[in-house]
């Protein structure tokens, strides 16, 4: 097949829509809901690319994957060759396809999006990766790099520490991740849902690495198990890719009333433990009948859906703004909103009133108006005096957000931390401390997979340098 | 996999398990817990390391069979294996030289008493020991806390072992009484027990330690599922504790949160009978 449309042809063709499972039938099960473009739409949806010289496409993602190239070659119909290309500038395209969101990043700057729809650079990212995860023989098998006899210990098996892992074996270092929890994946097996990212992806990708030679310990403490110092005495560099897991309180009355999650818990208690899936799991959940989520970030969404396919009848989002300022992929709140989630906007939380037994049946909030603009240009949300908003709800859920997480870097005295108690690097990812690396939202506090990413690339160079010379 | 080495009926339901587990025994101190998982789909549970043998690379725990998880963990026979062993969790105990003092256990606290009683004595305390439960059946580890107590008392609520009665009348004789009134306090047990502990020493000031063991899940401070009021404080038992000043805890948040699925896990209880 041939790509060379012109320009006015090109134009011509309108998005893709990507087909999805049924609002309602979905709103209740857990399998994908995006089914995925088929190879004839991809490929049509790829001519629509105008190949741009200027590729500002490109300069709108965090790692920079060769965007025209990948999707030039999807349109001329050759998947190996755009695989390639996709696995060489991206470790887990099949996951970024899935959960970046594009209309920030590459897709914000694409040329196309200027007039009219932007080329669907998300949906192609995950046709071609999903395409190559189910043919590895078509594609050449990924060389095994030499042995430098070099040792590197990875904290945390989230998106950063596997790009590390996955960069350096390449290299021929001696990889081993060290993660906490019993399974692999960090935020995309215990946080996303499987409706938005099947597990089965992760453990491809994981197993994908275990054959190139990354050696995986889950069940290690770092600051525990064994200590930051122990890890500098046997590796000859270590990086720091943690995560942000530690959730933000509400510190409003009530927040120790049964039935009022933490976001985490709420999430890892289904994805990771599997409550509310299926019959053999035996870790609990609460199903709520009215469950409120408080905030309006991916989080947030993933919360409030989850709830819907664990039977709620009312899902409600609690935000303090208004709908337009949501922080959260706009793919999720329509998708949210298909499946019947309410949107509780302009309510700031004050109070959640239990029953005799300590359960919780209400959640107050305060009623608020859109004020003056911050310093960030948003406008502020400033309370209506006097009114307030009562909700019933038997489930409430605290998704505000996370921050670092102590665990670790209260046992490393001299790693030097900002005021929120992130690790603090310099451009190359390095940490105050010799041979010690970190990067992804242990460093940022929660951000994005493809920021994580991105620092775990950058860190991966600057180990190989480090140890190049050490 | 974390091969179980022994595994011990010490006391109706009550197991004593030694499990490989090198890097734990290794890094492990009094006070401090780990989190199993006895097998795929199965609940994370927090079980405290009772001992440790670095050398072997071995951990002893000592597990009531309660529920389903608890049930399938003393079920692994030695030459089986759990799943997932993480640790060691939690702050170690406070190993200070207090002078006497009192430690206090009830049930199956009483294993999770006996290493933190045993640093304690070691540490140079003069450790007056006070166990109990509802008979004799289920008084544990009598012998192994006797050898470095200076004192072991116990009570059982039908008289069938020690004295008739409960812990808390031992502990209030020592209390009373000022030539042997102990400058400090370590209680382990239900809840309640805790409580009655906390509220006996509270009028005479002395220092009061309980143990607390609210429902867990990763043990490392990302869920928030294990939330305790301490004070005007919500505190991580698994990261902040598990042992808390006993006079500032909020026992009836502990004793409703642990009740939280109650119904469920009485349903898993009918599906599996
Ligand atoms: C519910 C939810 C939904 C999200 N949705 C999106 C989305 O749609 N798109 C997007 O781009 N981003 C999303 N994010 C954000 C994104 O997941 C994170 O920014 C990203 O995962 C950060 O990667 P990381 O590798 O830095 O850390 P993590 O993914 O947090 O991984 C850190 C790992 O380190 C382990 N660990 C922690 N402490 C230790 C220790 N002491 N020793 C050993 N191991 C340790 C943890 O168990 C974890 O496995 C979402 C986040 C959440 C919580
Ligand atoms: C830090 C810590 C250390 C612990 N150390 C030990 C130990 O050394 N030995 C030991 O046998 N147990 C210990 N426990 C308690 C043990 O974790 C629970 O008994 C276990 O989680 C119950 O699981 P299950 O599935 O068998 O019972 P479930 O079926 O989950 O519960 C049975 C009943 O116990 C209640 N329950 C649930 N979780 C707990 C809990 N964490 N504590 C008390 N009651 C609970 C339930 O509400 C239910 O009524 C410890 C707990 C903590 C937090
Ligand atoms: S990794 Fe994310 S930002 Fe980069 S091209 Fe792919 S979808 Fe866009
Ligand atoms: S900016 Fe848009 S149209 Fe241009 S190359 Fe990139 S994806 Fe294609
Ligand atoms: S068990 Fe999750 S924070 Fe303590």
């Amino acid at each position: 097949m041939t790509n060379n449309l012109s320009p006015k042809e090109r134009l011509a063709i309108s998005r893709a829509l990507m087909p999805a499972q049924d609002p309602v039938a979905r709103s209740r099960n857990f399998k994908e809901v995006n089914l995925g473009l088929d190879e004839e739409s991809a490929i049509k949806e790829a001519q629509r690319c105008l190949l741009c010289k200027s590729r500002n496409c490109v300069s709108g993602c965090p790692v920079g994957v060769s965007i025209p190239e990948f999707v030039g070659a999807l349109a001329e119909g050759d998947l190996a060759k755009a695989a390639t290309i996709l696995q060489r500038d991206n470790a887990l395209p099949a996951v970024c396809g899935r959960v970046c969101p594009q209309e920030a990043q590459c897709e914000a700057e694409c040329l196309r999006g200027k007039k009219g729809e932007s080329v669907a650079i998300g949906n192609l990212e995950r046709f071609v990766a999903d395409w190559a995860l189910h043919h590895p023989q078509q594609l050449a098998p990924v060389e095994t790099a030499k042995s430098r006899g070099k040792k590197v210990a990875v904290v945390g098996c989230g998106p950063a520490g596997l790009t590390v892992a996955g960069e350096l074996i390449g290299k021929g270092h001696d990889i081993t991740i060290f993660e906490a929890l019993h399974d692999t994946g960090g935020v995309l097996r215990y946080g996303i849902p499987e409706f938005r990212l099947p597990k089965e992806i992760i453990d491809i990708e994981i197993d994908r690495l275990v054959a190139r030679g990354v050696k995986i310990e889950c069940n290690v403490i770092i600051g525990k198990t064994l200590t930051l110092d122990d890890l500098q005495k046997e590796f000859d560099a270590v990086f720091l890719g943690n995560g942000a897991g530690l959730p933000v309180l509400l510190g409003i009355p009530g927040e120790n009333l049964n039935g009022v999650y933490a976001a985490n818990e709420y999430l890892t208690r289904v994805n990771l433990m599997g409550a509310g899936q299926s019959e053999e799991c035996t870790t609990p959940i609460v199903r709520g009948k009215r469950v409120a989520v408080i905030g309006a970030g991916n989080t947030a969404m993933d919360c409030v859906r989850t709830a819907r396919r664990l039977g709620a009848e009312a899902a409600m989002i609690v935000y303090r703004r208004e709908e337009a300022q949501m922080p959260a992929r706009l793919e999720e709140v329509h998708h949210a909103k298909e499946e019947g989630v309410q949107f509780v906007m302009l309510a700031s939380p004050l109070e959640i009133g239990g029953d005799t037994d300590d359960w919780v049946r209400w959640l107050r909030c305060q009623k608020m108006m859109l004020g003056e603009a911050d310093a960030s240009g948003r406008r502020r949300p400033v309370p209506v005096e006097g009114e307030t908003i009562l909700l019933d709800a038997d489930v409430v859920i605290n998704a505000l957000g996370t921050s670092a997480n102590p665990l670790l870097t209260a046992t490393a005295p001299d790693l030097v931390l900002n005021r929120w108690g992130n690790i603090t690097v310099d451009a190359n990812a390095a940490t105050s401390l010799p041979g010690v690396f970190a990067g992804g939202d242990i460093v940022r506090g929660g951000a994005t997979v493809i920021l994580a990413m991105g620092d775990g690339k950058r860190a991966a160079q600057s180990i190989d340098n480090y140890l190049k010379s050490s | 996999m974390f091969p179980v080495i022994k595994n011990d009926l010490i006391a109706p339901k009550l197991h004593r398990l030694v499990v490989s587990a090198p890097r734990v025994a290794v890094a492990r101190k009094a006070g401090q817990f780990v989190i199993v998982r006895q097998g795929v789909g199965e609940e994370r549970i927090p079980l405290t390391i009772g001992d440790a043998d670095p050398q072997e690379g071995t951990i002893t725990l000592f597990v009531q069979a309660i529920g389903t998880s608890t049930q399938k963990i003393v079920n692994t026979p030695a030459g089986g294996s759990l799943l997932d062993v993480a640790g060691p969790l939690g702050m170690p105990t406070e190993i200070k030289t207090w002078g006497r003092v009192a430690c206090v256990g009830g049930g199956v606290g009483t294993a999770v008493l006996y290493p933190m009683a045993k640093a304690l004595a070691a540490a140079g305390n003069e450790v007056t020991t006070i166990i109990g439960g509802r008979s004799k059946s289920i008084i544990i580890l009598a012998d192994e806390l006797a050898a470095f107590s200076h004192d072991l008392r116990i009570s059982t609520d039908d008289g069938s072992a020690g004295c008739k009665g409960f812990v808390t009348d031992s502990l209030g004789s020592l209390l009373v009484d000022e030539a042997v009134r102990p400058q400090a306090v370590l209680a382990v047990g239900p809840a309640g027990m805790m409580r009655a502990v906390a509220e006996q020493t509270r009028p005479y000031g002395i220092h009061t330690v309980v143990s607390l063991n609210p429902i867990m899940i990763d043990g490392t401070g990302m869920c928030g599922g294990c939330r305790v009021q301490i004070g005007d404080e919500i505190k991580f038992a698994c990261v902040d504790g598990p042992e808390f000043d006993g006079h500032q805890v909020h026992f009836d948040g502990l004793v409703k949160r642990l009740a939280m699925y109650k119904a469920h896990e009485e349903n898993c209880r009918l599906l599996a009978s």
